[in-house]
């Protein structure tokens, strides 16, 4: 049992254990689509809407149906199946029933089913034996972290188009410092809390 | 190994050696496919969390490639993505319950993520660019490859962060504390985002892509 209070874990996941600068997790549409904004925008609150309602659904798939069975080691093969399945629900979903938010955010959804992101958030979640509550704040809050660290990196992007950055750092070497930096100051952030 | 009996259409000598140079060097998954960054970034602050990891996914990717090779045939067009998370997330189990079994301590400290090579990039990537489309034993010896040079970008980040951050290499003391202060940066998050986007500089330096890219 974990007794960290809940606004601690919320904070806590958006700032001091950010799923991408602490935990690297995200990585690979981190790099590939923060080139602009309205994309990192995009895609960050359809990773923020998936996050949020995958960790609820595989905490009660895991605590409810998997460790009465004592299955708990298949929990990764279905904590990814549950993640994709709800992942082409919703795409179905939204293309029916509203048209403008599918062109929105449609094109993301399928991205996200390899974003280790929300898988790792679910892993995160038995590791660490979060409550329900618990981890349902978790979910919503790595997610809005995880939406927040694309935006910025974004924001940097469309700024960093326009410097002379020497040829051999040129692409993702440049990105790699950035994202440095960017975690160095959100170390900054380590002495408020930090959640286990 | 390429003169096996069960592969009918034999690709020559030429197509194997190819595909091992790839996968350790001129494709290289870390530095130019930027590929399975997130575990590179998590677990080089010590060398013998890397060389597990690494260890890890040689098995994984290779076991994976050459299971989808074999069943590429059965596998319809449509359901390839779920069909391949069950097989690759069937050896990413069967690996982390070996750590767990049989070295508890590291399998602790890696945490999730062993559990996250079901999400690695390289193994989904190979699968789809590679397995799929070509015969069992060509495809298992590009799984490896590529894992293993995966795994040898791993080892060198690992060596530059534990060496310089704690002194130290498989927690063997080689820089005495007497005259050299850690650098903790290196061990600590920002480190790992320095010393990647350092060794993609220097690969680039020795190995400049052929087509330059144009950041917009």
């Amino acid at each position: 049992m974990n007794i960290t209070p809940v606004w601690a874990i919320f904070i806590g996941s958006i700032f001091t254990n950010n799923i991408l600068f602490a935990s690297f997790l995200g990585m690979c549409s981190f790099l590939v689509c923060s080139s602009k904004i309205d994309t990192a925008l995009g895609l960050g609150s359809a990773v923020v809407f998936v996050m949020f309602c995958t960790t609820m659904l595989n905490y009660l798939i895991y605590y409810y149906l998997l460790v009465p069975l004592k299955l708990e080691f298949l929990g990764f093969m279905i904590f990814i199946a549950v993640i994709a399945a709800f992942v082409q629900f919703v795409e179905m979903f939204v293309e029916r029933f509203s048209p403008d938010l599918y062109y929105a955010l449609g094109i993301f959804l399928p991205l996200i089913t390899v974003n280790c992101a929300i898988l790792g958030a679910a892993l995160f979640m038995v590791i660490r034996k979060y409550n329900f509550v618990q981890s349902t704040f978790y979910g919503l809050g790595a997610g809005l972290g995880w939406a927040m660290a694309i935006a910025l990196m974004a924001g940097l992007r469309e700024k960093m188009g326009y410097a002379n950055v020497p040829t051999p750092l040129r692409g993702t070497a440049v990105i790699m410092m950035v994202a440095g930096v960017i975690a160095m100051a959100f170390m900054g952030f380590a002495g408020m809390l930090n959640i286990q | 190994m390429s003169s096996s009996p069960a592969v009918s259409a034999t690709p020559g000598v030429g197509k194997w050696k190819k595909t091992l140079g790839e996968g350790l060097y001129t494709a290289n998954p870390i530095t130019r496919q930027i590929l399975g960054i997130c575990s590179t970034l998590a677990v080089t602050n010590r060398v013998d969390k890397a060389l597990v990891m690494g260890a890890g996914l040689i098995f994984v990717t290779g076991l994976s490639n050459l299971f989808l090779s074999l069943l590429r045939k059965l596998i319809p067009n449509r359901i390839r993505m779920i069909a391949e998370m069950a097989v690759v997330s069937t050896f990413v189990i069967v690996i982390d319950q070996f750590l767990r079994g049989f070295y508890w301590d590291i399998s602790r400290q890696l945490g999730p993520y062993v559990a996250l090579i079901i999400t690695n990039c390289i193994v989904m990537g190979r699968a789809e660019a590679f397995a799929l489309s070509n015969p069992p034993l060509l495809s298992l010896l590009d799984g490896v490859a590529n894992a293993t040079g995966y795994a040898l970008m791993l080892a060198i980040v690992g060596v530059f962060r534990e060496l310089l951050g704690s002194g130290s290499i498989l927690g063997i003391t080689l820089l005495s504390p007497t005259w050299y202060v850690k650098n903790q940066l290196l061990v600590l998050a920002p480190g790992a985002f320095f010393a990647l986007g350092l060794l993609l500089c220097v690969f680039n330096l020795i190995n400049p892509p052929t087509a330059p890219e144009t950041k917009k």
